[in-house]
């Protein structure tokens, strides 16, 4: 007897809604046990992580400050995957925008620049991260050039140039040689929402790119074009849908929302242009598009349950001394058994008896 | 592997202990860690000062970290996080830490900080550093004694006042027995990162230098040296350990008594905003024992440390001359005054490079 991975005929509706519900019920199980073999108090760990964070409105402030980011930038990645373009560079991108931006903030820097500047900096670095991901997005369609290479080593280049830039030309003159620009003045800051908190409108501006993707995916002919381009690619050139010209548009828009994310980052919680001003999140953006079904609200759960693991992995930190590892473990458990979960949504178990298969092979 | 392992098991005894004797009225002391408390240097220092003020107040006091908080948007949060679970005591023990530190203070008053290594303060945020310049002098001299190449390796970790004037105290220390020594130095950008500061050792090695000398937090550039047969010195931590042919000797960060003394006056109600900076006679960092060296440079080495004690010797001696060949004003009398020290941003005369960003 033997138990085997058999594709299903067609994938299943039902498991792929109770899916993340089994994947989060094996965490809980896993965890459950690691816990008690550490010593700790099973259902308080737990209580730490899934619901602490959501019963008071700091907790959940912080939460949406750090899913903002993720949210925008695996939104245009969703784009991207659709239409069967690799943009593995966001991270690059993200970081370049915010150097676009931050350049308008260190160069009007005291001198009483008006209103205009915060919507400038948004813009430009836009801008900048679309024309950035324009790069390995014309190598493929000219070239033939792997994006998914490109993509990834201009994230090197941006990260290096914005190293140079805050070593160098844009350093803090009274930052005692510590790399980082100088704090951009109150007129090149994003606003907060809540006074005393760090919720910034940056969290509503992911909100509407959501639903723009929604309406974009769901609504439109373009929509319908990029979801053929990636599913069918035949079909769609027999419908003549040119998935080139697909590869380019998803590339400068999901560059353009990295971008965006950037500066806002830069912009809003830092305050400045520094070294590390991304812990990985045009990576962790990649995770958040998989985990979301490239679907825009599922994306969105997807960023604030990730944003959940990260603020709840510091107050159990906190609250039960559980060292940072093992907070890691447990993000890690959780990915893995969701990713686990969804291949039976394509696969299912199926025991198999050898002598029967004998049987069948004298037919 | 095996070493993240252990860090981990000690971890989770230290967690436990620790939680074992919370109370609700004790006073909460909280930690913002850099890197992993198993990074064996800053961290790991910072780690044993807040072991040696568990031992000593562990009856009144509750102590919580946070580890391996990076220098960015995350780190306000993480400060925000510890005032919020009731710690009113709170130290963060890096530079990068500086800004999100001052704007919780600025948001939270009754809560007092304490900042590492750092310049901005406030009412109820104080700074504390250590002078380890004068360490720095003593294995300048050391150093120099001991290479055969004349050629002294420098992994750096950012161009800051605090490493630019150790720079300047090894080569300032090292003149006096080798006037034509030199210096190699390789910026890591980095406080914390095993395989980029191996690289550093090898390539500086590579160079000629059979002396390696760091300012970043792993011992990493110890077991470079120690397999090529070179000496090296220790940073933050004892690191013998690793390199038992190769070490010289180590600064050592020794925390715990500081701790131990703004705990205290937290818990009398004594507490101000105040901006420590301990030299070799107030214990904030002590020496590893001088070893791998002949005797005479080991009598050597205490005599500077025993005169640099008994403040006798001073590492920034006027006259001081700047690179490019003019002198130092001289604002401290007979030396160099804290200030300067403090916000160091030249190289002295004998070092063939060119300070970052210069």
């Amino acid at each position: 007897m033997q138990l085997v991975l058999e594709k299903r005929a067609e994938r299943s509706g039902t498991i792929a809604l109770v899916s993340p519900l089994i994947a989060i019920g094996l965490t809980i199980v896993t965890m459950t046990i690691l816990f008690a073999i550490l010593g700790k108090n099973p259902l308080l760990a737990l209580h730490a992580y899934f619901i602490a964070p959501l019963t008071d409105g700091y907790s959940l402030q912080e939460i949406a400050v750090k899913a903002t980011p993720l949210v925008m930038i695996a939104i245009g990645l969703s784009l991207c995957y659709l239409a069967n373009a690799w943009n593995i560079g966001a991270e690059g991108q993200f970081l370049i925008g915010a150097v676009a931006g931050s350049w308008i903030a260190v160069k009007t820097q005291g001198t009483d620049a008006g209103a205009w500047v915060l919507p400038a900096m948004l813009v430009l670095a836009a801008a900048a991260g679309a024309l950035y991901a324009l790069i390995p997005a014309i190598c493929k369609v000219k070239f033939g050039a792997s994006e998914i290479l490109t993509s990834l080593m201009l994230v090197y280049v941006a990260d290096l140039f914005l190293d140079y830039l805050v070593r160098g030309p844009w350093r803090d003159p009274h930052g005692f040689n510590f790399p980082t620009t100088a704090e951009f003045d109150p007129v090149a800051t994003v606003p907060l929402l809540i006074e005393g908190g760090r919720l910034h409108l940056g969290s509503i501006i992911a909100l509407l790119v959501v639903a723009a993707a929604a309406i974009l995916l769901g609504r439109t002919i373009k929509g319908f074009e990029i979801r053929v381009v990636g599913a069918a690619p035949r079909a769609a050139r027999f419908g003549g849908f040119n998935a080139n010209q697909l590869i380019i548009l998803t590339f400068a828009v999901s560059g353009a929302l990295a971008g965006l994310a950037g500066i806002i980052e830069v912009a809003g919680p830092v305050g400045h242009l520094q070294p590390g001003i991304s812990p990985g999140y045009g990576f962790t953006a990649i995770i958040v598009a998989f985990l979301g079904r490239l679907n825009p609200l599922g994306i969105l759960i997807a960023g604030l349950f990730l944003a959940l693991t990260f603020i709840g992995g510091e107050q159990a930190q906190i609250a039960m001394k559980i060292p940072l590892d093992v907070t890691k473990v447990f993000q890690g458990i959780l990915l893995f058994y969701v990713l686990a979960c969804d291949s039976l949504i394509l696969y299912r178990f199926k025991l198999v008896f050898p002598n029967r298969q004998v049987a069948r092979g004298t037919h | 592997m095996r070493k993240s392992l252990l860090a981990l098991t000690a971890g989770l005894l230290l967690a436990g202990s620790v939680s074992a004797a919370s109370a609700a009225d004790k006073l909460k002391v909280g930690f913002i860690y850099l890197g992993p408390i198993g990074d064996l240097g800053w961290t790991y220092q910072h780690d044993v000062g807040r072991q040696a003020l568990v031992k000593e107040l562990g009856d009144k006091i509750e102590t919580t970290y946070l580890e391996n908080v990076p220098e960015g948007p995350d780190a306000e949060r993480a400060i925000e996080q510890l005032v919020r679970a009731g710690n009113k005591l709170i130290f963060t023990t890096s530079f990068g830490y500086m800004d999100p530190t001052l704007k919780v203070a600025k948001k939270y008053p009754n809560v007092h900080f304490e900042h590492a290594t750092g310049y901005k303060r406030d009412k109820n945020m104080s700074t504390y550093s250590a002078k380890w310049y004068q360490g720095r002098y003593i294995q300048g001299l050391i150093a120099a004694k001991m290479s055969k190449s004349g050629v002294l390796g420098y992994i750096g970790s950012f161009p800051i006042p605090e490493v630019v004037s150790g720079i300047n105290a090894t080569i300032l220390a090292a003149q006096t027995i080798n006037p034509n020594i030199k210096v190699k130095i390789i910026w890591a950008n980095t406080w914390f990162d095993p395989g980029k500061e191996a690289d550093a050792a090898k390539a500086l090695i590579d160079q000629g230098a059979d002396v390696i000398m760091q300012h970043t937090d792993s011992p990493a550039a110890m077991q470079i040296a120690s397999e090529r047969g070179k000496l090296a010195f220790g940073q933050d931590s004892e690191m013998i350990k690793f390199g038992p042919k190769t070490q010289l000797t180590s600064i050592l960060d020794t925390w715990g008594p500081y701790y131990i003394d703004r705990v205290k006056a937290e818990l009398a109600g004594t507490w101000k905003s105040e901006d420590t900076w301990g030299g070799l006679d107030s214990h904030m960092f002590a020496m590893a024992p001088y070893t791998n060296m002949p005797d005479d440079v080991k009598k050597m080495a205490e005599d500077a440390q025993a005169a640099i004690t008994a403040g006798k010797l001073h590492p920034f001696k006027c006259p001081i001359v700047a690179q490019d060949g003019k002198a130092v004003e001289c604002k401290g009398g007979a030396n160099l005054d804290d200030g300067q020290i403090l916000g160091m941003n030249f190289y002295v005369k004998g070092i063939d490079d060119k300070l970052p960003g210069k």
